[in-house]
C-alpha cells in the first residue's frame, strides 16, 4: 500500500476504518501505467463511461416504462412526447447501446492486434467475454421491450434458436416464453432480466479492472513494464487523457443522437407489435449481424444434425472460441507491430467480420449466401488455423529492450 | 494511414449493415423534397405544418387515426387556443361512468388524443373494402424514407400500369407502394383543400404540405432536439479543445 496520510482529520479516521481513499490512492492515482499507450488504450475506459450513461438513462426510462404488452409501445410513445426530455433519454439509450458496442468492438479488436489475451492477462480477457456476451443478451432484451414489429419478430426469431438442441430446446424456448408463444410473460421476464444484467455487468466490469490492476496494462510493444521509467502514474496523465477522449466520444455520441436518432434503428420498430403480420426481412440489431450470418451459412443437414442446430452450434462456437485463444495463439510476442505476418492476417480478419456483417443484414440470396460460407470457414480458420501456425512459421521482428528505451528512441 | 482505413471500413460496415430494410419498397426511387427540417440547423416551417395540418383535417382524417397526438399538441403547428377546443368537439368518445353507472358520449377536449375515425380496426376495415387505413401518427418513422416515402406515395399513383402488372379490383396502382397495389384511391387533386393562407393547393404543395405535418406528428421534439443538438455541440468543442489543451500542456515532458 502506499502509506496514504491526508491533511484532514475526517479522510484519515475513515480510512484507517475502511481505507477508501487508499484504495483510490493506490488504483486511480498512483496506478503504474505503461507510458507508451496510443489512443486505441481510451476505448476501455469510453465503454465504462457509455454503461454509466446506460444505466443512468435506462433507470429514467423505467420510471415511465410499462412492460405489458398492451401497453408497452404506447408507454414509450409517451416518453418520446410527453415527459420532460423524454426524447432525449430515450435517444441516448437507444442510441448509446449501438455506441456501446463501438466501443466494445474496437477495444477487442485493439486487444487481438496487440496481443493483450496473451499471458498473463487470459483471465482479464475472459472476464472480457463475459461481459460482452451479457452486452449481447443485454440489447436483445432490451430491443423487445418497445413491443414494435421488430422488437416482437427478433424476439421469436431468436428465442425460436433454442429449439434447435435435441431434447431439451422446446422445454428452453417454452420457459424463455413463459408460455407457449412470445406473448405478456415474454415481455416481463424480459424486462426484469433487462434491468438485472446490467448490473451484471457492472459487477463483471469490477473484476475485469481488479485483473486488469492485477496483471497491468498491455501497451503497444507488448513488452512488461520492467523499471519504473517504463511506466507513468495514471493521473493525471491517462486521466486527463481520458477526459479528452470522453470529450471526443461525445460529440460523436450525440451527433446520432440530436441528428439522426433513428440511424441505427429499423423503421419497423416503430409499428405496434402485431403476431398476426410478419415484416418482410426480419433483421436483427447490427452489432449482432456477423453472428447472424453465421448462423444462416449453414444450409445442409448433416446425417443427424440439422442445419438449424449446426448453424447454433457455430454461432455460440463463434464467441465461445475466444476462450481459447490465448493458448491457440502460438506466438510468444504480443503486438502485431513485431509480427509481420500476424498483422496482415489481423487486417484479413477485421475485413472478415465486415463482410460478415454486410451478409448478416441482407436477404439470403446468392451469391450472398456462398459468400457468407466462405467467410464464415474463414472466421474459424483464423482461430483453428492460422493463429496456431503463424506462432512456428513467422519469425518476428526484434523487440526492444523496454518501453522507456524505445519511447527515448523514437523521441531522438 | 492505418486509421484511417479502419474507420473507413467501420463506417461502410455501418451503412452497410443500416441500408438492410431498403427491401421493401415499391421499386422506384423516392423522390427528395427540400424539407425545411432536413440537415443540421433544419427547424419546421410554420406556414407548412399549419397548410399539412389543414390536408389532414379535411382529407386524411376521415380515414385515418392520429391516435398518440393530443388536440392540445396542435399549438404547435399555429392552431389558437379556441381553434383546438373547435377542432376537438368534433368527434364525440365515450365519457367516464356518470353517478347511474351509464356511459354517455361527449364532445373531445383538448387534453383528448386525436380521436379515431373508426371505434376500431375491424371497423374500419369493414368501411374501407377490408384494409384498415393506418394510423399516421407514426408513418414518417415507420417507413424506409419517411417523409419521402409519404411525399412519394401521395404522388406516385399512375394510370400508366406497367405490362404483366395486374391490379387486382379495389386496388389502385401506386409506383412507390411495396408491391405497387394500394387499397388508398388518389387522394391529390388540384384544389382538393382551401388553404386560410391563400396558397395554391396543387398536389405537389399538399403533398409535402401533409408530409411536414405527419413528420411534425411523429417527431414533435425535432424543433428542440436540433436546437438544443446545436448549443451541447458548441459547449462540447470548446471543452473538449480545452481538454485536449489541458493534456498536451501535462504531457509534454513525457513525449
Amino acid at each position: 500500500m502506499s502509506g496514504f496520510q491526508s491533511n484532514n482529520k475526517v479522510v484519515n479516521w475513515l480510512d484507517q476504518r475502511l481505507p477508501i481513499f487508499s484504495m483510490m490512492q493506490h488504483s486511480a492515482i498512483e496506478y503504474p501505467t505503461p507510458r507508451n499507450l496510443n489512443y486505441w488504450w481510451n476505448f476501455g475506459s469510453l465503454a465504462g463511461f457509455c454503461l454509466v450513461i446506460m444505466l443512468l438513462t435506462g433507470i429514467f426510462l423505467v420510471m415511465n416504462y410499462s412492460s405489458h404488452t398492451s401497453l408497452a409501445f404506447d408507454s414509450v410513445e409517451r416518453i418520446m412526447r410527453d415527459v420532460n426530455y423524454g426524447w432525449l433519454i430515450r435517444y441516448l439509450h437507444m442510441n448509446g447501446a449501438s455506441m456501446f458496442f463501438i466501443l466494445v468492438y474496437i477495444h477487442m479488436f485493439r486487444n487481438l492486434y496487440y496481443g493483450s489475451y496473451k499471458a498473463p492477462r487470459e483471465v482479464l480477457w475472459w472476464i472480457g467475454i463475459l461481459i460482452y456476451l451479457a452486452m449481447m443478451a443485454t440489447g436483445f432484451l432490451g430491443y423487445v421491450l418497445p413491443w414494435g414489429q421488430m422488437s416482437f419478430w427478433g424476439a421469436t426469431v431468436i428465442t425460436n434458436l433454442f429449439s434447435a438442441f435435441p431434447v431439451v430446446g422446446s422445454h428452453i424456448v417454452t420457459l424463455l416464453w413463459g408460455g407457449f408463444s412470445v406473448d405478456n410473460p415474454t415481455l416481463n421476464r424480459f424486462f426484469s432480466l433487462h434491468y438485472l444484467l446490467p448490473f451484471v455487468i457492472l459487477g463483471l466490469v469490477v473484476v475485469h479492472v481488479w485483473a486488469l490492476h492485477t496483471v497491468k496494462s498491455n501497451n503497444p510493444l507488448g513488452i512488461e513494464i520492467k523499471t519504473p521509467a517504463d511506466s507513468i502514474p495514471f493521473h493525471p496523465y491517462y486521466t486527463i487523457k481520458d477526459l479528452f477522449g470522453i470529450g471526443l466520444f461525445l460529440m460523436f455520441y450525440l451527433a446520432f443522437v440530436f441528428w439522426a436518432p433513428n440511424f441505427f434503428g429499423e423503421p419497423d420498430n416503430y409499428i405496434p407489435a402485431n403476431p398476426m403480420v410478419t415484416p418482410p426481412h426480419i433483421v436483427p440489431e447490427w452489432y449482432y449481424l456477423p453472428f447472424y450470418a453465421i448462423l444462416r451459412s449453414f444450409t445442409m443437414d448433416l446425417w443427424i444434425i440439422p442445419a438449424k442446430l449446426q448453424g447454433v452450434i457455430a454461432m455460440f462456437s463463434a464467441i465461445l472460441i475466444l476462450f481459447f485463444l490465448p493458448w491457440l495463439d502460438t506466438s510468444k510476442v504480443r503486438s502485431a507491430k513485431f509480427r509481420p505476418l500476424y498483422r496482415q492476417f489481423f487486417w484479413l480478419f477485421l475485413v472478415d467480420c465486415l463482410i460478415l456483417g454486410y451478409v448478416g443484414g441482407k436477404p439470403a440470396e446468392e451469391p450472398l449466401v456462398t459468400i457468407g460460407q466462405i467467410a464464415t470457414a474463414y472466421y474459424f480458420a483464423h482461430f483453428l488455423i492460422i493463429m496456431p501456425l503463424l506462432g512456428k512459421i513467422e519469425k518476428p521482428k526484434a523487440l526492444p529492450a523496454s518501453i522507456s528505451a524505445s519511447v527515448l528512441k523514437e523521441k531522438a | 494511414m492505418r486509421k484511417l482505413i479502419l474507420s473507413a471500413l467501420v463506417a461502410a460496415g455501418l451503412t452497410g449493415a443500416s441500408g438492410a430494410a431498403l427491401a421493401n419498397s415499391g421499386g422506384e426511387p423516392l423522390m427528395k423534397p427540400a424539407f425545411s427540417f432536413n440537415g443540421f440547423f433544419g427547424q419546421y416551417d410554420k406556414g407548412e405544418l399549419k397548410r399539412g395540418f389543414e390536408v389532414f383535417h379535411q382529407v386524411c382524417s376521415n380515414c385515418h387515426g392520429l391516435r398518440l397526438v393530443a388536440y392540445r399538441n396542435l399549438a404547435d403547428v399555429g392552431l389558437t387556443a379556441d381553434e383546438i377546443k373547435t377542432v376537438a368537439a368534433e368527434r364525440d368518445i365515450d365519457d367516464a361512468p356518470n353517478d347511474e353507472g351509464i356511459i354517455a358520449k361527449r364532445a373531445g377536449r383538448p387534453s383528448d388524443k386525436y380521436i379515431s375515425p373508426f371505434p376500431n380496426e375491424k371497423a374500419a376495415a369493414a368501411a374501407n373494402g377490408g384494409a384498415a387505413p393506418p394510423d399516421l401518427s407514426l408513418m414518417a418513422k415507420a417507413r424506409v424514407g419517411g417523409p419521402n416515402y409519404i411525399y412519394s406515395l401521395m404522388l406516385g399513383f399512375s394510370e400508366e400500369i406497367p405490362e404483366h402488372h395486374v391490379v387486382p379490383e379495389g386496388k389502385y396502382f401506386n409506383k412507390f407502394f411495396p408491391g405497387n397495389n394500394i387499397s388508398m384511391p388518389p387522394q391529390l387533386m388540384d384544389d382538393l383543400v382551401t388553404y386560410t393562407d391563400g396558397t395554391k393547393a396543387s398536389p405537389e404543395q399538399m403533398a409535402k404540405d401533409i408530409s411536414v405535418f405527419l413528420n411534425w406528428a411523429a417527431e414533435p421534439e425535432l424543433d428542440a432536439r436540433k436546437s438544443l443538438g446545436l448549443k451541447v455541440m458548441i459547449f462540447l468543442g470548446v471543452f473538449t479543445a480545452l481538454l485536449y489543451a489541458l493534456k498536451r500542456q501535462i504531457w509534454k515532458n513525457i513525449h
